[in-house]
C-alpha cells in the first residue's frame, strides 16, 4: 500500500489468528437432533478475525512491517487462510493433525501459541475477541498467557503506537470504553467496532491462488500427544442442547411509573424479591 | 446459461458483484435522486483492481479485453446503471490510448488508469455534432511545439471527474471529417474548464458535462496517432466500446428482471401469487429469452474483439443496438409487471426504465447503428458479387 499512509516506521511484526467456522447465516439446525445441519454448509472465516486482520493490515500501512496469519484446523482451513491472503498478508501458515483434532482452548491456545513462538517474535498478535462457533473468547488470552506476555481482549480502536513501542488501545465496555497503554509485544483481540474490512482485489486474489501455504503438524512445532487435540484437553463436552425456550412471560403496559410497582408488588408477592423494610440496602 | 468462463473472468464478475450487492445497492436510490457523482464507489472499484482487467499488463493491467470490462459493466449495472457509467465511460476514455497510444503515452496514462485513482473520458459530440460527428467546430490550432484547442464540447460522460479526456478536434478544418484528431488533454491545463452540468432524466449519478476549451495550449505529444486521424480514432474505438454498452444494457435488463420475477411471486391478486397468471407467466418469459439473447451476443462480439477480429463495425453496432432494445423493452415490462407500485418512485424498476433509455442513445444512437449495420450488409454483399 502506498507509503503516504505511513505514521513512521516502527516495521511491526505482525501476526493474525483466525479460525474456519461454518457460515451461521444461512445455517439450519434440524428440529428432531437438535444438530447443527452441516451439509451444503459453505466455511467462512470467523467473522471477528476479519476485523483482526484488516487491524492488522491497517497497522502494516501506518507502520510498516508484515503481516503473518496462522490457523490451526483440518487441512481444508487451508481455504480459510487463501481467503485470508487475497486481502494482502504476507504470509500464512496452517496448523494441521489429525493430532489437533477435538482441541479445546487450552489446547488450542498451546498449538497455537508453538507456532507463533517458531515464527516470531511477533510485536502485536491479533484475533478477533471469540469465534462465532464456541464463543468462548479464551483462545486469545490463552495465547497471550502461553507467550507470557500482555493482552488486551475486546478492543475498539487502536489509537496509536508510539516511538518508545507503547501501544494505546480503547477497550470496549458496556457503557462506554477505557483507554488503556500498554508496551509490545502485546495481544489484541478486537470487536467489529474496530473498523470494517476491506474488499479483496483481484491481484490479491490471483496471488493466494498460487501462494504456497506451508502445513505443520505436531512434531514439526514440538508439541507433544498429550498436549494437543482431545488428549490436550481438560475441558470435556458432556451434552450439547438448546435450552427449552422460555414458557409465558408477562408484559407489564402502561405509565412507566405505574407498571413498575405493579412489577414490584408482583415479584414480592412471588417471593422473588423481599418486601420492604426486610431488607435495608436498596 | 453457462458461458464458461475462465476461472479469472469468474473471479472478476464475482468481485463486482460483491461490490454492486455490498457497496452500490444502498447508495442507488439517494444517488439517484440526488444525481452524486459516486466517488467511493469509483474507489472501491480502483482498490478491486476492476479498472486493470482491460488495460495491458506491461502497463499494469492485468491483460484482459473488452469481454472483462463488460463483465464488470453488467454486474455494476445489474444494480446502477447510472453509477456503473462511472466505470464504463472510463473505459470509453481509455481505449483509445490503448490502441493508438504510443509507448509513451501508453506509460504515461495507463497505469494511473489501471489503479482506478484516474479517470477518463472522451470527447466527440459538440451542440451542433451529435450522430453527424462530421460537424463538430472544435479546432486544434498547431503552434511551435504545442495544439492550442478552442470549442465547446457537450454531455460528456464523466466531464469534470476525469482527469484525462480524448479530445476529437480539427487540426485541419478545410479537410472536414479528415482533418481531424485525437489528443490527449489533461484536466487542469490552462484555458480548459467545465461548464453546464445536465440535469438527467436517468442514470443521474453519472456525471454529464460541457467541456469549454479557450485557447487551451496542450504540447504536440498529446496527439494520439497522426494528425488527420481523428475519426478513425473515434470510430475504431466505438467498435470496441459499444459492447461495452451493450453489457451496461444487459445489466439493467437483467436488474429488472430479477426485480420482477421476485415480485411477482410476493404480489397477490385474486387470492393468488400474480406470478401464477399465465398473462404473466408469458410475459416473464420473454424478458428472459430476451436478456439471454441479448447477453449472448454481447459476449460473443466482445469476444471477437478481444481475439482481435478486423470487421467488428456491424457487429459491435449489433449488440449495442439488441441489447439497449431489449433493456428498454425489458425494463417497461417490469414496471408492467409492478403495476401502480412500478410506477413509483419508492420502487426500483422506474428508474431502470429510466437509466435504460439512454442505451439506445449514447455512442452511436440505434438509428446510427442500423445504419453501420446495413452499410456493412450491402458492401459485402457487392464485394461477394465481384
Ligand atoms: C447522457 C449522455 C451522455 C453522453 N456522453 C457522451 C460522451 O461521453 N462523449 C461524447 O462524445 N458524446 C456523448 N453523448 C452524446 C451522444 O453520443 C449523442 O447524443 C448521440 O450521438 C446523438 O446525437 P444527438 O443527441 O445530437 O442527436 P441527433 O444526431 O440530433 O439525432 C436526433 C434523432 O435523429 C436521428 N438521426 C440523426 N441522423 C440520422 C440519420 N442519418 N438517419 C436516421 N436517423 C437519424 C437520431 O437517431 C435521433 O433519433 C452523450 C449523450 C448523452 C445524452
Amino acid at each position: 500500500m502506498s507509503d503516504s499512509r505511513m505514521e513512521q516506521p516502527l516495521n511491526l511484526r505482525l501476526a493474525v489468528c483466525i479460525k474456519q467456522v461454518p457460515d451461521t447465516t444461512n445455517i439450519r439446525i434440524n428440529p428432531e437432533t437438535n444438530t447443527l445441519m452441516r451439509e451444503g454448509v459453505a466455511s467462512i472465516i470467523n467473522p471477528f478475525d476479519m476485523y483482526a486482520l484488516e487491524e492488522a493490515l491497517r497497522l502494516k500501512e501506518r507502520y510498516g512491517g508484515t503481516v503473518t496469519v496462522i490457523s490451526m484446523g483440518p487441512p481444508q482451513a487451508e481455504a480459510a487462510l487463501r481467503d485470508a491472503l487475497s486481502f494482502g498478508p504476507d504470509k500464512a501458515v496452517l496448523l494441521s493433525d489429525r493430532a489437533f483434532a477435538g482441541a479445546d482452548t487450552l489446547a488450542t491456545s498451546l498449538t497455537l501459541s508453538a507456532a507463533l513462538k517458531k515464527l516470531g517474535p511477533f510485536d502485536v498478535i491479533l484475533a478477533g475477541k471469540q469465534a462465532m462457533d464456541g464463543d468462548t473468547g479464551q483462545v486469545g488470552p490463552g495465547i497471550a498467557e502461553n507467550l507470557g506476555i500482555p493482552h488486551v481482549t475486546e478492543i475498539r480502536r487502536i489509537e496509536a503506537i508510539a516511538e518508545d513501542r507503547r501501544i494505546t488501545v480503547q477497550r470496549l465496555l458496556e457503557d462506554g470504553y477505557v483507554r488503556l497503554r500498554a508496551a509490545l509485544p502485546v495481544l489484541l483481540t478486537v470487536v467489529k467496532e474496530i473498523n470494517e474490512p476491506r474488499l479483496p482485489s483481484l491481484r490479491g486474489k490471483m496471488n493466494a491462488k498460487k501462494a504456497e501455504i506451508p502445513r505443520w503438524t505436531a512434531e514439526e512445532l514440538g508439541l507433544k500427544p498429550e498436549e494437543t487435540g482431545l488428549n490436550g484437553s481438560p475441558t470435556q463436552v458432556m451434552k450439547i442442547f438448546t435450552p427449552p425456550k422460555p414458557e409465558g412471560g408477562k408484559l407489564f403496559k402502561g405509565e412507566v411509573k405505574e407498571s413498575v410497582a405493579t412489577l414490584l408488588s408482583e415479584l414480592t408477592g412471588a417471593g422473588i424479591l423481599l418486601g420492604k423494610g426486610r431488607g435495608g440496602a436498596r | 446459461m453457462n458461458y464458461f468462463l475462465t476461472e479469472e473472468q469468474q473471479m472478476i464478475k464475482d468481485l463486482a458483484a460483491k461490490i454492486a450487492a455490498e457497496k452500490i445497492s444502498p447508495l442507488t436510490a439517494k444517488y439517484d435522486e440526488e444525481g452524486i457523482f459516486p466517488h467511493e464507489i469509483v474507489k472501491a472499484l480502483g482498490e478491486a483492481d476492476l479498472f486493470r482487467v482491460f488495460i495491458p499488463e506491461e502497463y499494469e493491467g492485468l491483460g484482459g479485453g473488452v469481454f472483462e470490462m463488460a463483465l464488470v459493466v453488467e454486474e455494476l449495472s445489474r444494480v446502477c446503471g447510472g453509477i456503473a457509467l462511472a466505470y464504463a465511460a472510463s473505459g470509453l476514455g481509455t481505449i483509445p490510448i490503448i490502441l493508438f497510444g504510443s509507448d509513451e503515452q501508453k506509460k504515461k496514462y495507463l497505469p494511473r488508469l489501471a489503479s482506478g485513482e484516474t479517470l477518463a473520458a472522451f470527447a466527440l459530440t459538440e451542440a451542433g455534432a451529435g450522430s453527424d460527428a462530421s460537424a463538430i467546430r472544435t479546432t486544434a490550432k498547431k503552434d511551435g511545439d504545442s495544439y492550442v484547442i478552442t470549442g465547446t464540447k457537450q454531455w460528456i460522460t464523466n466531464g469534470g471527474e476525469a482527469e484525462i479526456y480524448t479530445v476529437i478536434a480539427l487540426t485541419d478544418p478545410d479537410r472536414g471529417a479528415r482533418g481531424s484528431s485525437a489528443i490527449i488533454v489533461e484536466r487542469d491545463t490552462p484555458g480548459f474548464t467545465f461548464g453546464k452540468k445536465e440535469d438527467k432524466m436517468g442514470i443521474r449519478a453519472s456525471a454529464t458535462r460541457e467541456l469549454i476549451f479557450d485557447e487551451c495550449r496542450v504540447p504536440a505529444g498529446q496527439l494520439l496517432g497522426k494528425e488527420g486521424m481523428g475519426f478513425l480514432v473515434a470510430m475504431k474505438t466505438f467498435d470496441q466500446s459499444r459492447p461495452g454498452v451493450a453489457a451496461q444494457a444487459v445489466g439493467i435488463a437483467q436488474g429488472a428482471l430479477d426485480k420482477a420475477v421476485a415480485y411477482s411471486n410476493e404480489r397477490k391478486q385474486f387470492g393468488k401469487p400474480i406470478s401464477s397468471f399465465q398473462g404473466l407467466q408469458f410475459m416473464l418469459a420473454d424478458m428472459a429469452t430476451q436478456v439471454e439473447a441479448a447477453r449472448a451476443l454481447t459476449y460473443q462480439v466482445a469476444r471477437n474483439v478481444d481475439a482481435g477480429e478486423k470487421n467488428l463495425a456491424g457487429i459491435s453496432a449489433m449488440a449495442k443496438v439488441m441489447a439497449s432494445d431489449t433493456a428498454m423493452k425489458v425494463t417497461t415490462d417490469a414496471v408492467q409487471v409492478f403495476g401502480g407500485y412500478g410506477y413509483m418512485r419508492e420502487y426500483p424498476v422506474e428508474k431502470m426504465m429510466r437509466d435504460a433509455k439512454i442505451t439506445q442513445i449514447y455512442e452511436g444512437t440505434n438509428q446510427i447503428q442500423r445504419e453501420v449495420i446495413a452499410m456493412n450488409l450491402i458492401k459485402e454483399q457487392i464485394r461477394g458479387k465481384k
